[in-house]
């Protein structure tokens, strides 16, 4: 039990303890301007703890900006699943259809969002849609290339049960394939949400649309710095939190 | 002729180092209601055998006639005890068994599909683990399961292909004898594949020894003039079962040292 404690709380917190001392001397030594953690934690203070206040299109609590992303991300996250994950099973199901958008999969997959967010302006003229189209081909290559592993590493016994019991395709697809193949699908969509999250600030950097993102770049181009330390320290907490609440959807669909 | 047929029996992979002749024409009959063993060394495609009769995968030469309608593909009327258990881990006992139920009965009322399901189920003594998941199971209830699911379709012919050999000494013994029970009860058509000469003369009729491969073939049926109701106790004093032993241990032994 005293393990378990020192272990799970008092060796976090001394790491955390050495990240902020290091922050204090590089602010203090090489980068003036940088904030120390103090005078971050000052100047961001009614952000936090009043989350929700509004004072103008870029100046509100840190919790309303959160929920614009969130909101955000979680659109170009469903888009990117409802995309993905058909055209995994696909891949992993029709050798066709492999040969034919395989290739197609792999050179789209390492491209990045500043590569796509411009020309998703040029398609819908607007910035939210832009950026939603922008987060959902980001995110949505992790759901397809586990979707489409998951299909191909089912166990060949449960096919030749499918066949001995000479199910339908369809019974085949919604009794065998699918269910084997979901542990795979969610740790795709776990993977797919993380780089969702990843790609807002740079969606928002670039739309100026109001968010987490949004706000960091504009509090940088206003001088303000600690809000950017403000800005990355949530990011980095609702990424955290996001992962770990899909790491639980996860843990509960292989338990199956 | 025999309710089941296997008429020189061919089947080659192909391998990087070339075509590899598993069976090089493997003749087999089976009686309705009759219980046989084939019995080899790991690795003499046994597995092949028993693919080949479910309709798996397709011979290169040969017949294989059930009932007198030829194998073409896979089929209900031939159900399959696989080695691995190859439960669905997603499904219950229940889910596992009415899978099968629910697929070989398609017109039938649910309530009678559900009865069949549990008369399976209880058969294989497994009641009171009936909404359990496969993982939540031991090996050997596991194993259960899988009879349970290859009767429940109601086969003319259950195909077990070295069902008890990832099962402990123990459990295995216990499996084999349930297995006697339920034969005697049912009467089913059933082809038991292992390497264990006991395990194969306490359940078998009939035995055919398997040749070790490449090119394996079977050696000539071995009755076994052991009385039923089989008891595991004594049966290795009766004379009837060390003759049969001795014919199954010598052909196999000769037919490794003559490869």
């Amino acid at each position: 039990m005293r393990l378990d404690l020192s272990q799970k709380v008092i060796l976090p917190l001394l790491g955390a303890a050495c990240v902020l001392t290091i922050w204090s001397i590089v602010s203090v030594t090489v980068a003036p301007d940088l904030p120390s953690p103090g005078r971050t934690w000052r100047e961001s203070q009614r952000y936090v703890l009043e989350p929700f206040f509004k004072d103008g299109e870029m100046n509100q609590g840190i919790g309303r900006l959160a929920s614009y992303s969130l909101v955000r991300v979680g659109k170009g996250f469903a888009l990117a699943l409802a995309i993905g994950t058909p055209i995994g099973f696909l891949l992993g199901l029709s050798r066709r259809f492999h040969q034919s958008f395989d290739p197609i999969v792999q050179f789209m997959r390492p491209i990045s969002p500043l590569a796509w967010l411009p020309l998703g302006l040029v398609i819908f003229q607007k910035s939210e849609p832009a950026a939603v189209f922008t987060i959902a081909l980001c995110a949505m290559w992790p759901t397809v290339i586990n979707t489409a592993v998951g299909v191909r590493s089912i166990n060949p016994d449960y096919l030749n049960v499918g066949r001995v019991l000479k199910l339908s395709r369809f019974r085949t697809l919604t009794r065998i394939v699918i269910p084997a193949t979901l542990p795979y699908v969610f740790t795709g969509y776990r993977l797919s949400l993380g780089l969702a999250w990843l790609v807002i600030v740079a969606a928002e950097m670039l739309t100026g649309t109001p968010g987490v993102g949004g706000f960091l770049w504009q509090e940088y181009n206003s001088l303000v710095y600690s809000h950017i330390i403000l800005s990355v320290i949530t990011i980095g907490a609702i990424g955290f939190v996001l992962d770990r609440l899909m790491g639980l959807v996860e843990a509960r669909v292989r338990l199956n | 002729m025999a309710y089941l047929e296997v008429r020189d029996l061919k089947k080659c992979y192909r391998t990087r180092n070339g075509p590899t002749a598993v069976l090089g024409g493997v003749d087999l009959t089976l009686e309705e209601g009759e219980f046989v063993a084939v019995v080899g060394y790991s690795g003499s495609g046994k597995t092949t055998l028993v693919s080949l009769i479910a309709g798996l995968i397709a011979p290169d030469r040969g017949e294989i006639l059930l009932d007198g309608v030829p194998v073409t593909g896979p089929g209900p009327e031939r159900g399959i005890v696989f080695q691995q258990y190859s439960l669905l881990p997603w499904l219950s006992v229940r889910g596992n068994v009415a899978l099968a139920v629910d697929a070989v009965n398609p017109g039938m009322p649910a309530s009678a599909r559900r009865r069949i399901t549990d008369e399976f189920i209880a058969l294989v003594n497994l009641t009171p683990a009936a909404w359990k998941r496969p993982r939540e199971l031991s090996g050997g209830m596991r194993q259960r399961v899988a009879v349970a699911r290859g009767l429940a379709m109601r086969p003319k012919l259950l195909l077990m292909d070295e069902p008890f050999s990832a099962l402990d000494a123990l459990t295995r013994a216990t499996l084999q004898d349930e297995l006697l029970r339920i034969w005697a009860e049912r009467r089913s058509t059933m082809m038991l594949i292992t390497n264990d000469v006991d395990e194969a003369i306490l359940l078998a009729d009939r035995i055919y020894p398997m040749t070790p491969g490449p090119d394996a073939v079977l050696g000539p049926a071995i009755e076994v003039g052991l009385p039923r109701p089989r008891q595991r106790r004594h049966m290795s004093l009766e004379p009837a079962y060390q003759k049969a032993r001795q014919a199954l241990v010598e052909f196999l032994r000769a037919a490794r040292t003559t490869r």
